[in-house]
């Protein structure tokens, strides 16, 4: 409080020095609104084309969500066809289901190791490599899928469509998130009270037993919001799962088979589609889709990080 | 008694196991890493070819100029708004509903796929401005994306100085933004400097957000020195395909060109080696800044 009153009556004697104070308090103030305004432009936008397929041109929700019959017009003012995204989506939960399965228990295992198994690698070699990992452009990723992962699919599963399949979106969606889960779950291990571990270990247990009765339980929410945003970044991933994934608008049989998510077809398609036309406004229901889902991540890791914050307090 | 002791040999015995299981995993990922990056950039590197530097249509001269360009342009926008806001958040904001509501919108922000923020980037500098595809659409496109890092470090930076700091400063008789400028700023600049590398390194690889904004094509004429001009290389409204968006053209239009595969493993390899060199500054960075911290101690 004492630096507020002294902020307060130094520059009053000095007319300029308090109108400089004036000027840089709104221009930054005026900056931190700004992103308020940016993020509900984004917001406003995505909902106000997003939702024209529902309105204007009178297709149901339910119709987007569940009909895989998809045959919109592509000409500005007609309506009339089919806006049926299930194989959209039906991909991307598949793609993104697989990229989950193999990279969480993968994740939550190395958080340990670099935690507590050998914490000083961890920091030193561990800490520099995932951060490597996460920065590695996501095209890249995409490219090598292409170049090895899908070759080596299509050579050793004699997969159909050459190699480009789920699994492939599957592997390199589960490598770009790994990093994330990782961190995260790493952190929340991290932030277990030692007086928990010496407890256990003062009553005989094993490493082993530590690690799985206590770390693990105390870290749960931890590891769960890891989950949770490794998952968004799945969901919203593009050009990586677009390369391998093989854009093939049916549903795949099996996980060998191509298929197409919301992503992919939004990166192929937005350009070549006509401004308002009934192709275009599916299109950024897809993109509003995407929108949403993002925000429902972020309310489900308040809501987790909230629900720990209540029973650490009880 | 026996049936004790056998449990707890049983108990030794998993532990050991999984020790051995987290020591694979650790193993496995260390490898992976290496293999990975060893993979991209030697394959990189071996696909090299004379013409690959030049600034032709076989060549990537021109697609490295343009992302450096269009990071640069999007570092001159949010760097500035960026830490102005962070600096709103971490020494103007009352605590209260407006700073939570600022602190969701960008945690909103830093969450939404890049694809979305390229979207509406289309929409609003290109459909809305009646332009066609162009570099400066793509440097704000990229700048939103960064825009919530830089805020949050430039916070986070300020925040966590020793009271000490700026209240000797204000001791001393200078006024907040005196205090500001010339003591919290200066004493925390290579602490943001990591979060703008950081951030600048992710623009480098940023290929979705810029699909439909920088376009996905470029025409430069390096003798054309009329910044107006659509083929001038500085004019910053003319489309501007960047590498990480020319790797995923590659893959595209591959057939167009038969140096494809070569022009995408060698700019795989140069925006890995991009990775790897801002990761080593990044770290020099944050440790010169803790030394700097320990020593005020």
């Amino acid at each position: 409080m004492s630096t507020q009153k002294i902020l307060r009556r130094s520059p009053a004697r000095d007319p300029q020095m308090f109108r400089k104070e004036t000027f840089w308090r709104i221009l930054v103030s005026i900056c931190g609104i700004l992103i308020i305004v940016l993020t509900l432009a984004i917001a406003f936008f995505l909902i106000y084309q997003g939702s024209t397929t529902f309105t204007q041109n009178h297709h149901s929700i339910l119709e987007f969500l569940f009909s895989s019959q998809w045959n919109p017009t592509d000409s500005p003012n007609t309506a009339g066809g089919q806006v049926g995204a299930a194989i959209y989506i039906v991909g991307s939960l598949e793609t993104c289901g697989l990229a989950l399965l193999i990279a969480v228990p993968f994740s939550i295992a190395a958080a340990i190791f670099m935690t507590e198994i050998n914490p000083k690698a961890g920091t030193k070699i561990f800490q520099p490599a995932t951060e490597i990992f996460l920065g590695i452009p996501s095209v890249v990723y995409g490219w090598v899928g292409l170049t090895i992962l899908v070759p080596f699919i299509r050579d050793v599963f004699h997969a159909q469509m050459g190699g480009f399949s789920i699994l492939a979106a599957g592997i390199v969606l589960a490598v770009m998130i790994f990093p994330t889960i990782t961190t995260l779950s790493a952190d929340a291990i991290r932030s277990v009270p030692d007086s928990y571990r010496k407890a256990a270990y003062g009553i005989g247990s094993t490493r082993w037993q530590v690690i799985r009765h206590i770390v693990i339980p105390a870290s749960m929410s931890g590891i769960f919001s890891g989950i949770i945003l490794g998952l968004s970044r799945a969901f919203g991933e593009a050009l990586a799962v677009a390369m391998v994934i093989g854009k093939t608008r049916a549903f795949a049989n099996s996980i060998l088979s191509p298929t197409t998510n919301l992503t992919a077809e939004i990166a192929s398609d937005m350009g070549n589609t006509a401004n308002g036309g009934e192709y275009n406004s599916a299109l950024w229901s897809m993109a509003l889709l995407l929108f949403i889902l993002s925000m429902i991540s972020i309310i489900l890791i308040h809501y987790i990080s909230s629900r720990k914050e209540k029973t650490h307090g009880a | 008694m026996e049936l004790k002791q056998g449990s707890i040999r049983k108990a030794k015995t998993v532990d050991h196991f999984m020790t051995g299981i987290f020591y694979g995993v650790g193993g496995f990922f260390l490898v992976f890493l290496l293999f990975l990056a060893g993979y991209i950039i030697i394959k990189g590197l071996l696909s090299y070819y004379p013409d690959l530097f030049s600034f032709t249509k076989n060549g990537i001269g021109n697609q490295l100029f343009n992302t450096v360009y269009l990071v640069f342009l999007a570092l001159l926008i949010s760097v500035p708004l960026g830490m102005a806001a962070g600096i709103y958040m971490a020494e103007y904001a009352h605590d209260g509903k407006f700073l939570k509501f600022l602190r969701i919108s960008i945690e909103s922000l830093s969450s939404l796929p890049s694809i979305v923020i390229g979207l509406f980037g289309y929409l609003v500098f290109i459909l809305m401005t009646g332009m066609k595809w162009n570099l400066f659409a793509g440097a704000l496109a990229v700048s939103i994306l960064s825009l919530p890092a830089i805020t949050t470090t430039t916070e986070d930076a300020i925040r966590s100085l020793p009271k000490g700091y700026k209240l000797g400063s204000m001791a001393l008789g200078a006024t907040h933004w005196q205090t500001i400028v010339k003591v919290l700023i200066p004493t925390c600049t290579s602490r943001i400097m990591t979060g703008v590398l950081l951030t600048a390194g992710r623009g480098f690889g940023e290929a979705a957000a810029l699909l439909y904004t920088a376009g996905q094509s470029t025409n430069i004429n390096w003798s054309n020195f009329n910044i107006t001009s659509p083929t001038c290389p500085w004019n910053p409204f003319r489309p501007g395909e960047t590498l990480a968006l020319h790797i995923w053209v590659m893959r595209t239009d591959g057939s167009l060109n038969v140096h494809a595969a070569d022009i995408a493993n060698f700019s795989s390899a140069i925006l890995v080696i991009l990775i790897l060199i801002f990761s080593i500054l990044t770290r020099v960075l944050s440790r010169r800044y803790e030394r700097k911290i320990g020593g005020a101690k």
